[in-house]
Formats: structure tokens, sequence, C-alpha cells
């Protein structure tokens, strides 16, 4: 039997599990994820206040004041972060977790020796793989933190021999992992398989581009996922293993989600190092040279005005000129003439999977006009204008018709069956898969060149004697 | 194998049934979101580092306990903090943000 204490942290703790399920299923609608969240957050602090509780703490002094620094720190970047640096603010908390998740690995680890204690060959299993995964979720976050952030050069750096030298890597760790397990490393050897873990992190994570890092970033939240999964094994806490695991398995799923709708595989991402090599046997070459039709904003305004549906295309280059709210305050004059406006968003529209949808939504856009690819494929065909701002390679038809195509077989949006098609863009420059796209030379589609953020605000002003 | 052992694995598997059957669930529009709700929850594993911390008897273990609640809180109210800002811009249409 349970002394008293321990029960009450144990069914706190089974509480609190409870929170976090019943917090991340309010997250399936707009409308109740908020509360879902705030839920989650509450579970969390009966875990907390439950484990403060644990006859194990003696001292409370270095749990106070490391909370306190790390709430603080965490809350100020949380606070004040841009929309469009989301990416690199969930690599940075991530790379937090996994190095928490090593520490603490590797701590017990010491402890345990220290107190003579045996360490069970499934302990020592669990707080090899801890600390691995951990680590190189610590390295291989901040380096994906540096690179989104352009402290690091965000196209792939290839250094010879780096499979080779990665795979020795591995090897390796397995071979120290496994004196580990059988109990004839020590503590030195689980150092030196912590520093060989957050080396390999580093290596792992250069070699990718940087359009890749939203993959990147979710395939190494599920990894500090499983590391928390792991250390709840270390130290016997099923919490942590049911938490850790719950992570572990959306960023899996994330992860897969996003690689369909990139059209590549979860493999090609992490050893391709796609773009290190723009793909210049562009297969559709046929298409280069044919002719573009431009218009004026004053055309545009024209046939938006007198347009009874219009769907507004949304790619990373609107992001870029921060025109989300330009591009707003258009649809609400367009509504208010009596268009019906969408937004069409691909799931990889923006730098991760949903971003574009925090970029509206943060620019004020309902989110009931907010419209996923399979909803508004069928749509286009009875759509009047399609407005295309700062997209590329998501509107490309040749994913759908060209089989010799890069992009072959990644799903689109459907935008050249709709009656126009307007584009606004900086220059004919090409996509992140570097090809050239036959939505431009198509008879329907008229170009606007020029910042979308510009070329907005004079389509606005024209829409005002139009 | 330990009963506890067998129990722990028990928990592993069907914790991945539920994590899969609750996330699948979860709309593309609020993908951002969820990644980092769910990069906040993992943050959980701050409670082993105030194990950790609590009980340290050496100046090492003490320095590695600090430095491992410091990152975990980081992750912690970092992730709940900005996940909430990204939720609260989420307003249907005639619902008019006060912020």
């Amino acid at each position: 039997m349970l002394d008293p204490r321990q029960s009450i942290i144990a069914i706190a703790y089974v509480f609190s599990a409870v929170l976090f399920i019943f917090g991340l299923k309010r997250l399936s609608s707009p409308a109740t994820a908020r509360s879902g969240n705030q839920l989650a957050a509450f579970g969390m602090v009966v875990a907390l206040a439950a484990t403060l509780l644990d006859q194990q703490i003696l001292s409370f002094w270095i749990i106070g004041i490391g909370t306190l620094v790390g709430a603080l720190i965490g809350t100020y970047f949380a606070r004040t972060v841009q929309m469009t640096a989301m990416p690199q603010m969930v690599a940075l908390f991530n790379g937090m977790g996994g190095g928490t998740a090593a520490l603490v690995s590797v701590a017990e680890f010491l402890r345990l020796s220290r107190a003579g204690e045996t360490i069970s060959a499934g302990e020592a299993a669990s707080i090899a793989l801890g600390t691995i995964i951990g680590a190189v979720s610590f390295t291989g976050s901040i380096i994906a933190f540096g690179k989104l952030q352009e402290i690091l050069p965000g196209k792939p750096l290839q250094f010879p021999l780096q499979r080779l030298i990665n795979g020795l890597l591995l090897l390796s760790m397995i071979a120290l992992g496994f004196f580990i397990v059988i109990g004839s490393a020590g503590t030195t050897g689980l150092w030196g398989l912590l520093a060989l873990a957050l080396l390999l992190g580093a290596l792992f994570v250069l070699p990718i581009g940087g359009g890749d890092m939203p993959v990147v970033i979710s395939i190494l939240n599920s990894l500090t996922g499983l590391a928390a999964a792991l250390t709840g094994f270390v130290l016997h806490n099923q919490m942590l293993v049911v938490a850790g695991v719950l992570v572990g398995a959306s960023g899996t799923l994330l992860t897969l989600l996003m690689s369909r709708a990139m059209n590549r595989s979860v493999a090609n991402v992490l050893f391709g190092a796609f773009g290190a090599a723009p793909a210049a046997e562009s297969g559709a070459s046929s298409t280069g040279n044919r002719s573009i039709r431009q218009t004026t904003a004053e055309d545009t305004a024209i046939a938006l005005a007198y347009a009874r549906s219009v769907v507004i295309v949304p790619g990373y280059g609107l992001a870029v000129a921060e025109a989300q709210h330009t591009v707003r305050e258009l649809a609400t004059d367009l509504e208010k003439r009596g268009v019906d406006v969408k937004y069409a968003i691909h799931p990889v529209a923006g730098r991760m999977p949903g971003h574009m949808n925090v970029l509206l939504a943060e620019a004020n856009v309902p989110y009931d006009q907010l419209l996923e690819m399979d909803q508004v494929n069928g749509e286009f065909g009875q759509t009047d204008v399609v407005l295309v701002v700062g997209a590329n390679d998501v509107v490309n038809p040749a994913a759908r018709d060209d089989p010799s195509s890069p992009i072959y077989g990644m799903p689109i949006l459907d935008v050249d069956k709709a009656r126009n098609i307007i584009v606004l863009k900086r220059s004919m420059g090409h996509g992140f898969a570097g090809i050239d796209n036959a939505l431009f030379h198509d008879e329907k589609t008229r170009m606007l060149f020029g910042d979308a953020r510009k070329s907005l605000t004079q389509i606005a002003e024209a829409l005002k004697t139009a | 194998m330990s009963n506890e052992v067998v129990l722990g694995i028990y928990v592993f598997i069907l914790a991945i049934f539920v994590g899969f059957e609750v996330i699948s669930r979860v709309p593309s529009v609020l993908h951002t979101p969820l990644m980092s709700a769910t990069n906040a929850i993992h943050g959980i594993v701050v409670l082993g580092a105030m194990l950790v911390a609590g009980s340290a008897d050496t100046l090492l273990l003490k320095v590695l306990g600090f430095i491992a609640v410091v990152f975990g809180a980081a992750n912690v109210f970092g992730g709940f903090v900005v996940t909430d800002r990204m939720l609260e811009m989420f307003r249907k249409r005639d619902g008019d943000r006060n912020a």
C-alpha cells in the first residue's frame, strides 16, 4: 500500500494526464482550441504541484529559482515573438525540452552509480536512450533555430564523408550504449555518449535545407516527446510516459502529413539535401519561353469589383511582404460591395503546417473564411477570380499533369480551373522547388509584378473609384 | 521483467493509440498551434528535473538539476503562453478582436 502522500501524487498525475488528453481533444476545433490549451496548461500545473509533494525533494531552493528563471525567459520570448517567426520559436522551446530530458537521464545515472545502487538493464537502457534522443533533439533544434533565424546559412551545408561520419557516430553510440546497459561503462561512458549524441544532432541537421526545417522540427518534437517518455521509465513515473508518448504520436503524425503534402518521403527530407543542387533537369522546359500577360492594379481592381466570387490564395510571399493586413482590408472592401471572398490555404503554405492560418488570424481574418485544400478544390470551377498572392509551387498544375516534373504528385490547389487568375508576384523567379510554373503562361492568367503589399494597396486604392 | 516495467510498456502502447486517435481529428487550420501545444506538453519532463534538483547532494548534480529546471520551465511556460497567443487570434466573423 502506498503512503497517503504517494497516493495523492499518483491521483494528481492521473488527473493531469486526463486533462492533457481532453485539452488536445478540444484542439480539434478553432472554437474550443484556446480552452483546450488552457486545460492542458492547468494539467501541467497540477502535475508540477503534485511533484513538489514528493519526499525525495529535500530542498526547494534550486527548484524555485530555476523555475522562476526559466518561466521568465520562456514567457518573455513567447510574448514578444513575431507570428512569422513561429517555426524557430517552436524549435527553440523544443531544444530546451530535449536538453532537459538528456540532463535528467545523466543526473539520474550519476545519482544511482554514486549511491552504489544496482542499475537494472532496463533502467540503463532507458537512461542511455533518453540521453541520446534528448541530446540529439537539443543540438538539432538549436541548429534548426539558427537556420530559420538566418544566423546560419539556410542552404544545405554538406561536408565530405558526411554519411560515413554520421554512420560511425551512430555505431559508436550503439556500442557505448551496449556497455552502459551491461553495466561495464560507468559514468565516463555516459558522458562520452552525451558528447557523441550532441555532435550527431548538429551534424544531422546541418545538411538539411532551410525549406525543410518545419519537417525537421516536427520530427525533433516527437523525439523530445519520446525522450520525456524514456525519463518516465527511468524515474518510474507513468505521468511522464503518457505525456511524452502523446507528443511523440502527434509529432509522428504531423511529420507524415507534412511530407505527404510536399510529396516527399521523410527519408528524402532527412537525407536528400533538397535544394543543394537545384532541380536543373526541370522536365517541363518546353514552357520556358512561352509568353505571359501582364496586368495593372486598376484592371485587377475592376476584375475583382465586378466578380461574384473571389478566392485569395496566400503563399509565404504574402507573409514576407507583411501584407496580411492589407489583403484583409482589400477583402473587407470587396465584401462591402457584395463579393463573396474566401481564402484557400494549402497545407504547407507558410513555414510550418497551418502557419498561414495563424498569420491570417493575426490579421483578423475570421477562420470560417479559411478553406482547406479539399474543401476549396471543388469550388474553383465556379470562382470568377482567383487572386494568388506570393504562392508558386502549390498552384503549379504541373504537379497534377506533368509526370516529368520534380513536384509531380504533390497535392495542389486547382487554381487553373477558375475563370480568371491574377498572380501577384515579385518577379518571374522560381519557387522553392526551382521549377517553371505553367499557370503563369495560362491564357486565363494575368501577372501583376511588384511587392505584394504595394500591389495590394494600389488595388485597394483603385477599387475606391472602380 | 518486473511488473513495473510491464505496466510501463502497457501505458506506453496505449498512449500511442490515444495520441493518434486524438490528434488525427485536429484540422490542418490548427496544426501550428497543435505543434506548439504538444511542444509545451513535453515540457512535463521538467518534473523529472525538479526531482533531480530537489534531491541533489553534490555540486555537480545541483548544477545539472538547476540547468535542467531552467530549460524545462522555459519549455513549459513559453510553449503554453505562445500557443495561447496564437489561439486568441482565431475568431469567428462577428467577434471583433480587442487587442
